[in-house]
């Protein structure tokens, strides 16, 4: 199915990914609890507000034995309720998205590297492997670092703001983040990672539908932070060869030569663990 | 006091001289009097607040108008009157920052604990005159530091007021100056929340015990305590981003990191997270330091316009209290994007979730006790009303951010800044504004006009809905926040006409608050004069003597006799102050 | 009328203490929060580090923190010493005391400045890793605390024992406040020396 134009507007925009609908469908379940709790406070005050207004003929009841039961039933009840979310919305849906992650192998693999104010998105190429990153090949023309060198390196395609995936197949996201934190967010695919420099973050999702949506970066990150703006093109499995395929074709077509890089100085390196 | 005895006379009358005949500036700008300090401390917060506002003002226009040059003013900020992504950022983080550490705490712990607590408590002045005064100094001086930094060469600190590393060490010099600015105003947080402790417990006239306490000094002794615990490590983080920036460690720095395509020439080695968790170990309670003080004065509000005791006293201040041990153990709830794992986002989101029971059981006593009242309409009680069904949309929409699973789509968007706004906006500043009208004749002998009152409540009132509302909305939609232009992109073009209402809504807002601002400096000099003590008919004992109180609070000793909301069964308030039952 | 303000001499009868001691409990309950998070960035910092840069037992100087170590507990005694002389309403033996102290916090100080300056001298400074960084941040902000501390006492010691003639009660009672707060600069430093330099 192909979504031409999404239709956005002041709720959830569409959602195309396989995993968005139980998201959705907690938030809608928890607007409906929140909206009836609060009509019933609010419907409450104004009762009180007029009933209980100070008029001539009316006094206060003082005596302070008056004792409510009932809300006492109500928290008890909010209490249930707000477990039943945790248990049986929360920790699930949170699990499948941040650990039951698809095999590799089923699984398109990609690498987005964030920076001040751009994407790159780094593809393994027909080989299936990423080429080494090294610090110092970092230039203009080369903003990840990819050493063109190194065998497995020859054939990736680097993609410059621009994520393109294949329908109904789990594509793996690995983020990193040269300078400052990014968070890569997809608001279709209710997909939201912040990218935290000195880590590789994965994430996960898998696309329903096809169409041209859009990557947004969700945590400041300086001046040009509206700027960072990326495609996100949900491609049919025959679209998506067929652009891979020309991507190959162009690179071969440019030249053998490494691609040109001033080396950088680069003070001693430790590095953290990552995190899981 | 410390006269030697055969000089007792003398020096009693000489101390007596001075009391009234102090120097201009020893009376009201070193003022060891925790009456001038307080006030002191309220006008500079509403002058913060309202910079800090105009802020945003600003910022609104960008937001409806994107790119638009600034009618009039414009040409005073940009050479073409639009205003930069620069001076946006630099607005946003500022705006956080003077409205939180400048604005709202100043307002509710400075002003009203300092005024209120040694009165409520019958005490003559805090415990320690003095470091009172250093305090309030501090403050300013922490205020100045912050406002400076607007004319330090590439401007204010531009990085959000949550300062996230390595954005933040990266940045211009008016970070620094937001770090420096920081320690002064974490300094004077500390000192103010010592003193308000110890006059709370030490000072209390005879048969105060602890469960006499009015709902007020409850509130504002567990946000001395969230202060006093919760701030060192913001300062300890502070010191350690400062480190970063003028000495080149690497706390928050990891190896690697490529800046504008230059590698940057530190050690590397450190993590960014470490911030966060320093920083939202003191912001999460700093959201009950920003709540507590206007629970404790919307209870006060409540209890005297009702006209009988306060539901559930007990009930409610062991809820403040759970509320504030809670606040310690939510904090990583701001950070479940940040890849955190099961075990962690589980444990936080169930302490969240904990933490939501006390704050309903504050509401639910709040609204209990309107059954069966006799409501006296006064504009504080407006305020105070109009402040239940606020902090319901505050804390309720605060239910779809614990929760991880729908965090995962709202997080860092519009609804976040819904949620905390109107926790803070229409809740907080309500409670504080009511407060301002409730204790206005206590503090200068005369009340505010009634009808200016009603006419900046219902224009707030209004106003203030339009502008947050629609928040949640654009939230849903998506759209983040600190968006220079969010028109970019397509769901943020699609969502732009909600900007529009909200800047219009806050403009309204803007002149809503005139009446107010006219009514509190000319009641000074020409409201209705007070005829008695207790004009309202309260309980507590600030009630029990003159206004303006004088110097040492209490001309004659005072004394408890039983809690802070009771009645005769003649339906009469019976202070705490009075034996006679 | 003046403004009196109760229990600055004599504690409070429900309490049990006077506003300076419970004051200063406080503060120092601020205190442990500060250098809590201080330790806690340590502990995050190294175990989150796949390569810890350097370990203090090797690179840093354990005799001479071992001697600033015997330093601080000594002058933690001398100042109990001292409020005890008070007590026993010896002024002599007091500023006596506590002029050890003054006096020990200052060789504190001193063997801080070889230590820094031997450091510096092999162009080791905050930015050469993060364990300096940590190990400057950390004893230099202990350092400050020693100087307040320094200047506390000699106002006390000074000018400040004045109030022994007018208040003898309520200046033992400053006294004690400085002891609690000089012990907690010394517990600091108990933990910081393991941490830093042993492991």
């Amino acid at each position: 199915m192909r979504m031409e134009h999404p239709h956005y507007g002041f709720w959830l925009p569409p959602n195309i990914s396989t995993h968005g609908a139980e998201i959705d469908k907690l938030i809608s379940v928890l607007h409906w609890f929140m909206l009836v709790l609060f009509v019933g406070w609010a419907l409450y005050l104004v009762y009180c507000l007029i009933r209980f207004r100070e008029r001539p003929g009316h006094e206060a009841d003082i005596s302070g034995s008056t004792h409510f039961s009932l809300p006492k039933y109500i928290e008890i009840g909010i209490i249930i309720f707000e477990a039943v979310l945790l248990v049986f919305f929360s920790f699930p849906i949170w699990s499948k998205v941040k650990r039951d992650f698809p095999n590799e192998a089923d699984a398109l693999v990609v690498r987005v590297t964030a920076e001040q104010f751009a994407w790159t998105v780094h593809y393994a190429g027909k080989d299936g492997k990423f080429g080494q990153l090294k610090i110092e090949l970092i230039d203009g023309t080369n903003p990840v670092g990819l050493d063109r060198q190194d065998p497995n390196g020859k054939d990736d395609i680097l993609s410059p703001n621009t994520l393109n995936i294949p329908v109904n197949k789990p594509i793996i996201a690995k983020l990193t983040s040269k300078d400052v934190i990014h968070n890569f967010f997809l608001p279709v695919m209710r997909v939201k990672q912040d990218i935290i420099p000195g880590m590789t973050v994965p994430v996960w999702f898998q696309a329903t539908q096809t169409g041209k949506f859009e990557i947004g970066c969700a945590q400041l990150c300086g001046v040009g932070h509206t700027q960072m703006r990326g495609f996100f093109n949900v491609m049919s499995q025959e679209e998506f060869e067929t652009w891979y395929q020309e991507e190959e074709k162009s690179l071969l077509a440019s030249s053998d030569e490494p691609l040109p890089g001033k080396p950088l100085e680069v003070a001693k390196i430790q590095t953290i663990k990552e995190s899981k | 006091m410390s006269q030697d005895t055969h000089n007792h006379s003398h020096g009693h009358d000489h101390s007596h001289s001075m009391s009234h005949e102090l120097p201009f500036w020893r009376k009201y700008i070193f003022s060891t009097d925790h009456k001038v300090i307080g006030l002191q401390y309220g006008i500079t917060a509403v002058f913060f607040l309202l910079f800090g506002f105009g802020l945003m003002l600003l910022m609104r226009w960008q937001l409806a108008f994107p790119k638009q040059a600034i009618p009039l003013i414009g040409k005073l900020f940009t050479e073409d009157g639009v205003l930069s992504p620069e001076l946006y950022n630099q607005f946003g983080a500022m705006h956080g920052t003077i409205m939180v550490f400048l604005g709202v705490v100043p307002l509710g712990v400075g002003a009203f604990g300092n005024y209120l607590v040694p009165l409520q408590v019958g005490a003559q002045d805090m415990a320690f005159p003095k470091l009172n005064m250093m305090s309030y100094w501090v403050y300013f001086i922490g205020g100045v530091i912050m406002l400076a930094s607007f004319f330090s060469p590439n401007g204010a600190a531009a990085s959000g007021w949550t300062s996230y590393p390595p954005l933040s060490v990266v940045a211009d010099n008016g970070q620094s100056f937001w770090l420096i600015g920081m320690v002064f105003l974490i300094t004077s947080s500390l000192l103010g929340s010592v003193n308000t402790i110890v006059t709370a417990i030490q000072l209390r006239v005879k048969g105060l015990s602890f469960m006499r306490w009015p709902v007020l000094v409850w509130a504002q002794v567990v946000t001395a305590f969230l202060l006093l615990l919760a701030f060192p490590p913001l300062e300890a983080a502070g010191v350690l981003q400062l480190m970063d920036r003028l000495a080149g460690t690497s706390f928050f720095l990891p190896s690697g990191l490529v800046v504008s395509g230059e590698a940057l020439k530190v050690s590397g080695g450190g993590n960014p997270i470490l911030w966060q968790h320093l920083f939202w170990f003191l912001a999460h309670p700093e959201v009950y330091v920003l709540i507590l003080p206007a629970v404790g004065i919307v209870g006060e509000i409540i209890a005297v316009n009702t006209k009988k005791p306060l539901y559930g006293y007990k009930t409610l201040i062991y809820s403040i209290i759970f509320l504030g041990f809670m606040s310690f153990i939510v904090w990583a709830h701001h950070m479940f994007m940040t890849g955190m794992g099961v075990t962690m986002s589980t444990f936080f989101q169930a302490t969240t979730m904990i933490i939501s029971v006390p704050s309903i059981i504050i509401l639910t006593t709040y609204l209990l006790t309107l059954w069966g009242a006799s409501i006296r309409y006064t504009v504080p009680m407006l305020f105070a009303v109009a402040f239940l069904p606020m902090f319901a949309i505050g804390g309720l929409t605060g239910l779809p951010l614990g929760l991880t699973a729908s965090d995962i789509h709202l997080h860092d968007t519009y609804y976040v800044i819904g949620h905390f706004h109107y926790v803070v906006a229409p809740g907080s500043l309500f409670a504080l504004m009511a407060g301002v009208y409730h204790w206005y004749p206590k503090i200068t002998g005369r009340f505010m006009s009634d009808t200016l009152g009603k006419i900046h409540f219902w224009l707030s009132v209004v106003a203030i809905n339009g502008v947050f509302m629609p928040m949640f909305f654009m939230g849903m939609a998506g759209v983040s926040r600190r968006l220079y232009d969010q028109t970019i992109y397509a769901h943020g073009a699609a969502a732009q006409p909600l900007n529009v209402i909200m800047s219009c809504c806050a403009w309204a807002l803007a002149v809503a608050q005139l009446p107010f601002l006219y009514n509190m400096a000319t009641s000074w000099k020409w409201g209705k004069k007070v005829e008695s003590n207790n004009p309202w008919g309260g309980t507590t004992l600030e009630w029990a003597t003159a206004s303006p109180p004088p110097h040492e609070n209490f001309t004659t000793p005072v004394e408890v006799f039983r809690g802070p909301y009771e009645y005769s069964s003649n339906k009469k308030p019976l202070p705490q102050f009075v034996q006679e039952a | 009328m003046s403004v009196i303000i109760p229990y600055i001499d004599k504690p409070n009868p429900v309490t049990g203490v006077t506003n300076a001691k419970l004051g200063i409990w406080l503060f120092l309950a601020s205190e442990v929060m500060l250098f809590g998070a201080l330790f806690s960035t340590l502990i995050i910092l190294r175990s989150s580090a796949t390569d810890w840069p350097a370990h203090g037992s090797d690179v840093l100087n354990v005799p001479l923190a071992t001697l600033n170590t015997v330093f601080l507990i000594t002058s933690s005694v001398t100042i109990v010493l001292s409020w005890a002389s008070l007590k026993m309403k010896n002024l002599m033996k007091f500023k006596l005391y506590m002029g050890l102290t003054v006096l020990l916090s200052f060789g504190f100080l001193i063997i801080k400045y070889f230590e820094y300056s031997s450091k510096f001298h092999h162009e080791h400074y905050p930015s050469t890793s993060t364990f300096y960084a940590v190990y400057f941040t950390m004893t230099g902000l202990h350092g400050l605390h020693v100087i307040g501390g320094i200047i506390t006492n000699l106002y006390l010691m000074g000018p400040g024992s004045k109030m022994w003639k007018t208040e003898p009660e309520r200046f033992t009672g400053r006294i004690e406040c400085a002891g609690l707060y000089w012990h907690f600069v010394d517990l600091v430093w108990i933990f910081l020396f393991p941490a830093l330099y042993l492991l």
